[in-house]
């Protein structure tokens, strides 16, 4: 039995990289590149006569493997299928750090999530409250229901757009600069600030398309998204380069904080920062861009 | 637990095993791997701690191993035992399998 | 006797041989070269044509307990090999003959039967793979089979431990007075670098070719001053199988992140530097160093004053974006290299002496930088296995593995930790075939650890911000993932000698006892 660290609610997550919970050759170390969270799938990749199996499977795994400070996530199957409860007593079982809900479509999802885990945490004398949950939103009424998924349950971490079966309920393709996606995503963004937890992108399928990868991950950053989904380990680099905070991005909320602290020493009650005049929503981002970026250790500054 | 008919678990990948499992008299051991010089006596032991474990006390029990590791062949030496007793579905013990 | 890697050896099997002392132990001993007796053609003669390999062999005085030699610049296409020594052991009924190899493989299949026979009786080689490594292993050979490096071939060779009686050499065009190269044919391998060395040494040289060219065949790797006879046959290899089209870039991101993490190493270097040089091989990590290498060089703006060793596509398409002056060719991997090497007036070609024999006065790999290997296992003590797999049984290949580890100024070995459920970093390994004095760095997919006897480069990668752990965390994170392996079990018997680069012995190995609950 691998003793895991107690999951955070806020946390890194730039990456979350997919993998087939039955697989034992993925199982067995997909940690070692350095994805930030890995979601062991037991649902799409897992076969219907194999749900039982994969459950086995996940539970050994994580109970004789040491995946570290990767966080370790499960999807398991939806709330309209025979398995779901199952997956949710091996996850907590396990002791996974967190459940993300597939096809999540509003705040009563959540909560009989939510209900089953308690039960669970019961059960197996796991720390009530210490399996995190995470909401994928990969239909339309999911995502009008957005904000009141994001704030059902003091467990849940964050949501993610899953734009798989979206497109297809929308009636739409992958286009080109993500015009398609535009509303939603910026509707999940939107919804995950408000709530205070965080959001994170669709994966790209497209494994040769890399031009296509590293624009749409540009696009998601832009749009204020956390993180990203992803599939292959090759691109994990690029959204981990991408999600960070650049050197420029550290620099200034250093001097922000700097400046601030040197105001507020001298009883300044209105901040300027380069003869510019700045609020206090300023400061508080640069003190979540100080505090990413000593997490991620690309800063070693003294604030 | 009672082996009820046979039930088979895993695959022939490499880094797997597969485990076939059938009701019979005596409890039967057959196990082949790519790694038997090595870790012939470490999957063996696996096999009859998981199997001890889950109570059989009998059955004839099959495993061709492709380097699979002892949790991979304890997740599937469990999943042909509760297939095989039609308990693989819901309601699993995992608090006793740890 | 205990040698410098803590392997007890028999007595019965140094025969003469000093044990491993460590890889400089031999340094400025005398060596006394060891010449052919050759059979003088002073009377005028046209051609050196014979209608028949048998007739060839006659000629050239086959005889029960001879030695005969071949090169394996064909791979695993090769076909000369195999007919060889059915012409010797069929056709001509010859006994007690023994095998000088480049390597063995299922190109030779044949000789698996002839082991079994009792027909060949010896055995030496730079690799063992297949049924004949399997019969070797259990057993079946008369005599313990010699491993020896590409570089203590040719220095055995020449000091006289092997007197090779007749050499096969496959050539890819011929004329008919033996003056043969590996291009210019129909089943063309390029390097002809194996071959050298057997055609100033061996008693007779036979040509072997299915192209036969107009005298003079110049450029010519096998001169014909040393060819007693050349015979055509249909086809000298087969070329789908004498190499792959293109050796293709590995797409895995393990085998990804390790060739970067190599490159990394590498440009933490003061040596990587202007006119540095370097030689990979073509597994999967080590190939796809070149591709991160070349980055590294764009990045500081230096070039590669020569690559060395075997040649895949990948250092000829560098050579050709100016960024390496000459490439040092001892082997062709793929079709690529083959044709670069024909064309390209910078690719040469170079003998297994030349490349790293410790008995001559400097090789190539004396001057050599870097060098990129895999493994099949690595030990704490850093040495190294490419012979034995986890069973025992002989499957590998030695090559230049010993001799470029002990030349270069920078042995960096890549490998994944396990393989399926096999831990490559272990306490032990198997057999010894690189000591680890000759091993610098090892780059796997959960870290790089340096040898404790190179400082200088813990304090490079330190300063560079690359993360390192000892060898003993990486055996540790090993054996917690697949367990612990147990020993394996052996009879007494010694079915191989693994001979080190200088002529000591480095390690034994023994028959393999069938596994047993």
């Amino acid at each position: 039995m691998i003793p895991r660290p107690t999951p955070q609610k806020v946390r890194i997550r730039r990456s979350m990289m997919f993998m087939n919970a039955q697989k034992p050759n993925l199982l067995k170390d997909a940690y070692i590149y350095g994805v930030d969270s890995i979601i062991m799938d037991l649902e799409d990749a897992v076969a219907e006569n194999q749900k039982d199996s994969a459950r086995f499977s996940l539970f050994n795994a994580l109970k004789h493997i040491d995946y570290g400070d990767t966080e370790v996530i499960v999807r398991i199957n939806g709330l309209d299928t025979p398995h779901w409860q199952e997956d949710v007593r091996v996850c907590v079982a396990a002791g996974v750090d967190g459940i993300r809900i597939a096809k999540c479509e509003s705040a009563a999802d959540v909560h009989a999530v939510e209900d089953a885990v308690a039960a669970a945490e019961k059960e197996f004398g796991v720390t009530p409250g210490r399996t995190l949950l995470m909401a994928a939103l990969e239909s339309p009424i999911g995502i009008m229901h957005a904000y009141e998924i994001c704030t059902a349950s003091k467990r849940l971490f964050g949501a993610a757009i899953s734009a798989g079966d979206l497109r297809k309920s929308l009636h739409v393709k992958i286009e080109q600069g993500g015009l398609e996606m535009f509303v939603a995503r910026s509707q999940v963004v939107m919804a995950a600030r408000a709530a205070g937890v965080q959001c994170f992108d669709t994966m790209w399928p497209n494994l040769d398309d890399q031009a296509g990868f590293e624009a749409e991950t540009l696009q998601a950053r832009k749009l204020g998204f956390d993180g990203k989904s992803l599939i292959n380990p090759r691109q994990i680099a690029f959204v981990h380069q991408t999600f960070e905070p650049t050197k420029a991005e550290i620099a200034y909320a250093e001097k922000l904080i700097r400046s601030f602290n040197a105001q507020q020493d001298s009883g300044v009650g209105v901040y300027t920062v380069d003869g510019k005049l700045v609020d206090v929503p300023f400061f508080d981002d640069a003190r979540r861009v100080l505090a990413q970026a000593k997490e991620i250790g690309i800063y070693h500054g003294e604030l | 637990m009672e082996l009820k008919h046979e039930a088979l678990a895993g695959t022939l990948e490499s880094s797997d095993a597969q485990v076939t499992v059938r009701p019979a008299a005596e409890l039967t051991l057959d196990i082949q791997s790519s790694v038997l010089n090595q870790y012939g006596r470490q999957i063996k032991a696996v096999a009859e701690a998981t199997l001890a474990r889950l109570g059989v006390t009998s059955g004839e029990v099959a495993i061709v191993d492709k380097g699979a590791l002892d949790c991979t062949l304890k997740a599937r030496i469990e999943t042909a035992v509760y297939r095989s007793a039609d308990l693989s579905a819901a309601g699993i013990a995992w608090g006793v399998l740890a | 006797m205990l040698n410098a890697v803590k392997r007890e050896i028999p007595e019965a099997v140094l025969a003469g041989r000093p044990v491993y002392q460590g890889k400089y132990a031999r340094d400025g001993q005398r060596l006394h070269k060891a010449a052919p007796t050759i059979t003088q053609a002073i009377k005028p003669k046209a051609t050196k044509l014979y209608a028949s390999l048998k007739a060839a062999c006659e000629a050239c005085g086959a005889h029960d307990g001879m030695t005969f030699s071949f090169h394996t610049e064909y791979r695993n296409g090769d076909k000369v090999a195999a007919l060889a020594a059915k012409v010797l052991i069929e056709d001509l009924g010859l006994k007690d003959i023994t095998v000088a190899a480049t390597s063995l493989g299922d190109a030779q299949a044949n000789f698996a039967q002839y082991i079994e026979n009792g027909q060949i009786t010896g055995v030496q080689t730079s690799g063992v793979r297949g049924v004949i490594g399997e019969a070797i292993s259990a057993g079946k050979l008369k005599t313990p089979a010699v491993i020896r490096s590409h570089g203590g071939r040719p220095r055995a060779i020449a000091a006289g431990e092997v007197h090779i009686d007749i050499a096969f050499l496959a050539a890819a065009s011929s004329d008919e007075f033996g003056n043969a190269s590996g291009i210019n044919g129909k089943n063309n391998c390029g390097s002809l670098g194996f071959a050298i060395d057997d055609a100033h040494y061996a008693d007779h040289v036979i040509v072997v070719t299915d192209t036969l060219a107009d005298f003079p065949n110049e450029p010519a790797a096998i001169n014909a001053v040393d060819v007693d006879a050349v015979c055509v046959i249909d086809q000298v290899g087969d070329a789908s199988k004498i190499a792959t089209k293109e050796a293709r870039m590995t797409q895995d991101p393990r085998e990804l992140m390790m060739a970067q993490d190599v490159a990394k190493v590498i440009a933490a270097s003061p040596d990587f530097k202007d006119g540095f040089s370097f030689q990979t091989g073509v597994g999967g990590p080590s190939l796809a160093v070149n591709r991160f290498l070349e980055q590294a060089m764009t990045a500081r703006q230096i070039k590669m004053s020569f690559a060395l060793g075997g040649t895949s596509k990948a250092i000829c398409d560098l050579q050709d974006k100016g960024l390496v002056k000459y490439i040092l060719d001892t082997q062709d991997f793929d079709q690529g290299a083959i044709a670069h090497f024909a064309s390209e007036p910078r690719h040469l070609e170079c003998s297994l002496d030349q490349y790293a024999n410790p008995g001559n006065k400097g090789a190539f790999v004396n001057n050599l930088d870097f060098v990129v290997l895999s493994a099949l296992e690595v030990d704490v003590d850093f040495n190294v296995n490419v012979v034995t797999g986890s069973d025992g049984v002989l499957r590998g290949a030695p090559g230049g593995h010993p001799d470029t580890a002990a030349g270069a100024k920078c042995c960096i070995i890549v490998t994944p930790l396990t393989r399926g459920r096999m831990p490559t970093v272990c306490d032990s390994v198997v057999t010894v075939t690189t000591p680890g004095d000759a091993v610098d760095v090892l780059v796997t997919d959960y870290g790089i650890a340096v040898n404790p006897a190179r400082p200088d480069i813990i304090a490079q990668l330190d300063a560079a911000g690359i993360k390192h752990v000892t060898i003993e965390a990486l055996r540790d994170k090993a054996y917690a993932l697949v367990g612990a392996p147990d020993p394996l079990q052996w009879e007494d018997r010694v079915v191989a000698v693994v001979e080190g680069r200088d002529g000591s012995v480095v390690d034994v190995v023994r028959q393999v006892k069938p596994f047993t609950f």
